[in-house]
């Protein structure tokens, strides 16, 4: 009987570079640029990726590459693609927490913030096949047409995830933009960086097709003329922004007439369908109605 | 024995509206806390009608106190009326606008035309009853907003300012004034300084219903007035309508301040023709989209598009269908394109006239005459126009119609959405299915298939991309005028 061999080891673990997340890719930047992430004893926990502008144009890219056929994915589709990166996301549990408490995290705080998370993402999942129905109307026109009115997609709305949570607050700066059919392209806490990444990982083994969530790491205020002036960005969303921040923005920002969000973690419902369609366009259709006979006919 | 060649004439006789029963006073002070007041400034504008260049009466310019004084008095109002009586009572008096307003129409509709040019079928078919439906829609929503957004205990703004246009000045008017009180607001309305007119006469109308002072407080002038209202700290929301250009300068004039923003801009519409379209409805469709208003409408059908194996049909038919219109004397029941709204606007299409000539493309205007007072344009129509040409990328808000053909669905939707607007779009096909592919991939917030130019107070209206935000009309033109919560 033949003896198995073994590989001697002193067990030195691995370390995971932290890359940026691309088109369904995992690149570096471009500028190749790091920033130090250490824990509260001055260790290193990472380098991350500090991006440049160029990182988030070829991000905007993939998310317009990605967009109409995002959108066009059936409703339900959607659903349960959100419904997938819960699922995905409820396994890592023990990776989370130890990466929110290396962040700083007490034990507690950390399981709890995964919890909301994972619950975060099975109540939007819900959402993508019933918010055209709550928001859209037949209306009742004083002319022989059928009106109605449906919500759809904006595109590509870039995000400003929220400074003061590691994983609750990315979440909720991009998914109600994707139950809604846009495509996102999203700055990461500055601070709290590292489980952006992770999150990539399992976005990235959930189904969710290559450039519908682009996510990056780097430094907001470097990166926020370029996310507010960029031409093919449709909407910003702004989590917990300064006051200064918020001038900046509302000027560059309207060369396009980008639609801006600011949401404040403090006062925001965390669940709510607002969220979702603050990222819609409302488009209204008329047609006719035959009316021959001189009985008119309407809805 | 020679016959005697007689010739028939097929040209109907005029028959213009009377204008007796009109009374406009030579003068208009400001209307703000329920009075007519004097101008701080001292200072009259003169308005013109644009079918004859004379002088029809003189408005008031308001300055910066004046600005300040109909805003304090909306806040006194919002404080100690408009806030604290039921919102049952609220729509009692929004009714009343309405009724009024249906008892004066014929009234407004003369003035509308004098003032602007826009002929007098239209402000008395169109403009006036839209404008009086709007309230009367609006007004039933008061004691239910609850219901029209669940969960969110919806709230007013308190004092809006308004900045209207000249092309619907009555109609914007409405759109603007009925939805915001009937949400609880209180407003401050500037028209612009065109056509001041139906404006003035509807607040007087609004005093005659009883609305408290302060509720509605109508001030004239030009943009500079405008721009003192935008920037008023203590305005709670801004809803203008107007080009591009300005809504953008507003945006970022308002960038850091807690004011919210409905802006209702420009257009590029593309109305796009294919071969199994009812021709004769789709031709029909064409003129009323782009020569309606003498085109200056916001959401006009300027980019036809036509599939290439009917495009020369659809040209004759077109060319036959744009000499019968009947340009001229607006006041006349026949008319169907009145006068350019003002010189400047008249001033503004020549330019691009001559731009569409130089880039060589081929320009067909209408074997009308026109009067030779008055600002006048023939309905003109450019063939075999560039994608990428100033006429059809820029809008021109004239009667002027820039048309290309297409051979595929992908194509013309490429190019229909290649603009930076998206206000508006036209479809005419027999085709349900080919309908909803269009239909849902043009970018655009107000879609007409076998249709064009339509607008009712329940359907919401505004745009995609650079033509603004926000809706106006149905449900959810509401909710631009309440704070919602969750």
């Amino acid at each position: 009987m033949a003896t198995k061999k073994t590989i001697p080891t002193e067990g030195i673990a691995v370390m995971k570079t932290y890359k940026i997340f691309i088109g369904g890719a995992f690149p570096r930047t471009e500028s190749g640029r790091f920033y130090p992430i250490r824990d509260n004893s001055e260790k290193l926990i990472a380098n991350v990726c500090l991006s440049s502008r160029k990182d988030f144009r070829n991000a905007v890219v993939a998310a317009r590459k990605a967009q109409s056929g995002w959108a066009g994915k059936t409703a339900y589709n959607r659903s349960q693609i959100i419904y997938r990166i819960a699922e995905m996301l409820q396994q890592k549990q023990a990776l989370f927490v130890k990466e929110m408490k290396e962040l700083g995290y007490t034990d507690k705080r950390a399981n709890d913030e995964f919890t909301a998370a994972v619950d975060y993402l099975v109540h939007y999942a819900g959402w993508c096949d019933k918010y055209v129905q709550v928001f859209s109307a037949v209306n009742p026109v004083a002319s022989s047409h059928f009106n109605f009115r449906v919500p759809e997609p904006m595109g590509v709305v870039a995000t400003f995830a929220s400074n003061h949570t590691a994983l609750l607050g990315l979440l909720e700066s991009f998914i109600p933009a994707i139950c809604g059919g846009n495509t996102t392209v999203v700055l990461a806490s500055e601070d709290l960086p590292t489980c952006a990444i992770t999150m990539a990982e399992v976005i990235a083994t959930s189904d969710v097709p290559g450039g519908t969530i682009n996510i990056l790491t780097g430094n907001r205020k470097e990166l926020l003329p370029h996310f507010s002036s960029h031409m093919d960005v449709n909407a910003f969303v702004i989590w917990d922004a300064e006051t200064t921040e918020s001038i900046e923005i509302g000027d560059l920002a309207s060369e396009n007439l980008k639609r801006v969000r600011f949401y404040s973690s403090e006062d925001e419902a965390v669940l709510s369908p607002r969220k979702i369609t603050d990222l819609q366009e409302m488009k209204t259709t008329w047609h006719p109605i035959e009316n021959i006979s001189g009985a008119g006919s309407g809805y | 024995m020679a016959k005697t060649k007689k010739e028939i004439s097929w040209d109907l006789s005029p028959a213009p509206e009377s204008t007796g029963h009109v009374t406009i006073d030579k003068r208009y002070d400001l209307f703000i806390d329920g009075k007519f007041v004097s101008p701080t400034t001292k200072k009259y504008f003169k308005t013109v009608n644009p079918a004859t260049e004379e002088v029809i009466s003189e408005i008031a310019l308001a300055g910066k106190k004046d600005v300040d004084k109909a805003v304090r008095a909306a806040r006194k109002a919002y404080d100690s009326t408009w806030s604290k009586i039921s919102a049952a009572e609220r729509g009692k008096y929004i009714y009343r606008i309405a009724r009024l307003l249906q008892e004066r129409a014929r009234e407004f509709a003369v003035i509308e035309s004098l003032d602007g040019g826009k002929p007098i079928r239209e402000s008395r078919d169109v403009d006036v009853p839209l404008a009086a439906a709007h309230f009367f829609y609006h007004a039933g929503w008061s004691d239910k907003l609850d219901y029209a957004f669940a969960n969110t205990s919806p709230t007013s703004m308190g004092v809006v300012g308004q900045i209207i246009p000249w092309n619907f000045p009555l109609l914007m008017a409405a759109w603007k004034i009925a939805p915001a009180l009937a949400c609880g607001n209180t407003v401050v309305l500037k028209p612009a300084e065109t056509t001041s007119l139906t404006a003035l006469k509807l607040a007087e109308l609004i005093r005659d219903a009883g609305v408290p002072d302060g509720v509605v407080n109508i001030i004239t002038g030009a943009g500079e007035t405008g721009k003192e209202l935008v920037e008023h700290p203590d305005v709670n929301k801004i809803a203008f309508t107007g080009s591009t250009a300005v809504g953008k300068m507003i945006r970022r004039s308002l960038a850091g301040t807690p004011k919210k923003m409905t802006l209702e801009l420009g257009g590029k519409a593309a109305n796009i023709v294919f071969e199994d379209a009812a021709i004769d409805q789709a031709v029909e469709g064409i003129v009323n989209g782009i020569y309606f208003n003498q085109g200056h409408v916001c959401c006009a059908g300027s980019r036809l598009f036509v599939e290439e194996s009917v495009a020369d049909e659809v040209v004759k038919k077109l060319k036959h269908r744009m000499n019968h219109l009947i340009v001229g004397d607006p006041m006349d029941k026949n008319t169907d394109v009145g006068a350019i709204n003002s010189k400047g606007q008249l001033q503004t299409i020549e330019k691009y006239l001559k731009a569409g000539e130089k880039d060589g493309f081929e320009m067909y205007q209408s074997q009308v005459a026109v009067p030779k007072k008055g600002y006048w344009c023939k309905p003109t129509l450019f063939t075999n126009v560039s994608q990428s040409s100033i006429i059809s990328k820029e809008e021109i808000f004239g009667p002027v119609l820039a048309m290309q053909t297409f051979r595929t669905i992908d194509e013309v939707i490429d190019k229909a959405n290649n603009t930076p607007y998206g206000l508006s779009a036209g479809v005419w096909t027999d085709k349900g299915s080919k309908i909803f592919n269009l239909t849902s991939r043009l970018q655009a917030g107000v879609v007409w298939a076998n249709t064009f130019n339509k607008f009712d107070p329940t359907s919401p209206f505004g745009g995609y991309k650079e033509s603004g935000f926000g809706r106006e009309g149905g449900i959810h033109g509401l909710s631009a005028y309440l704070n919602l919560q969750g």
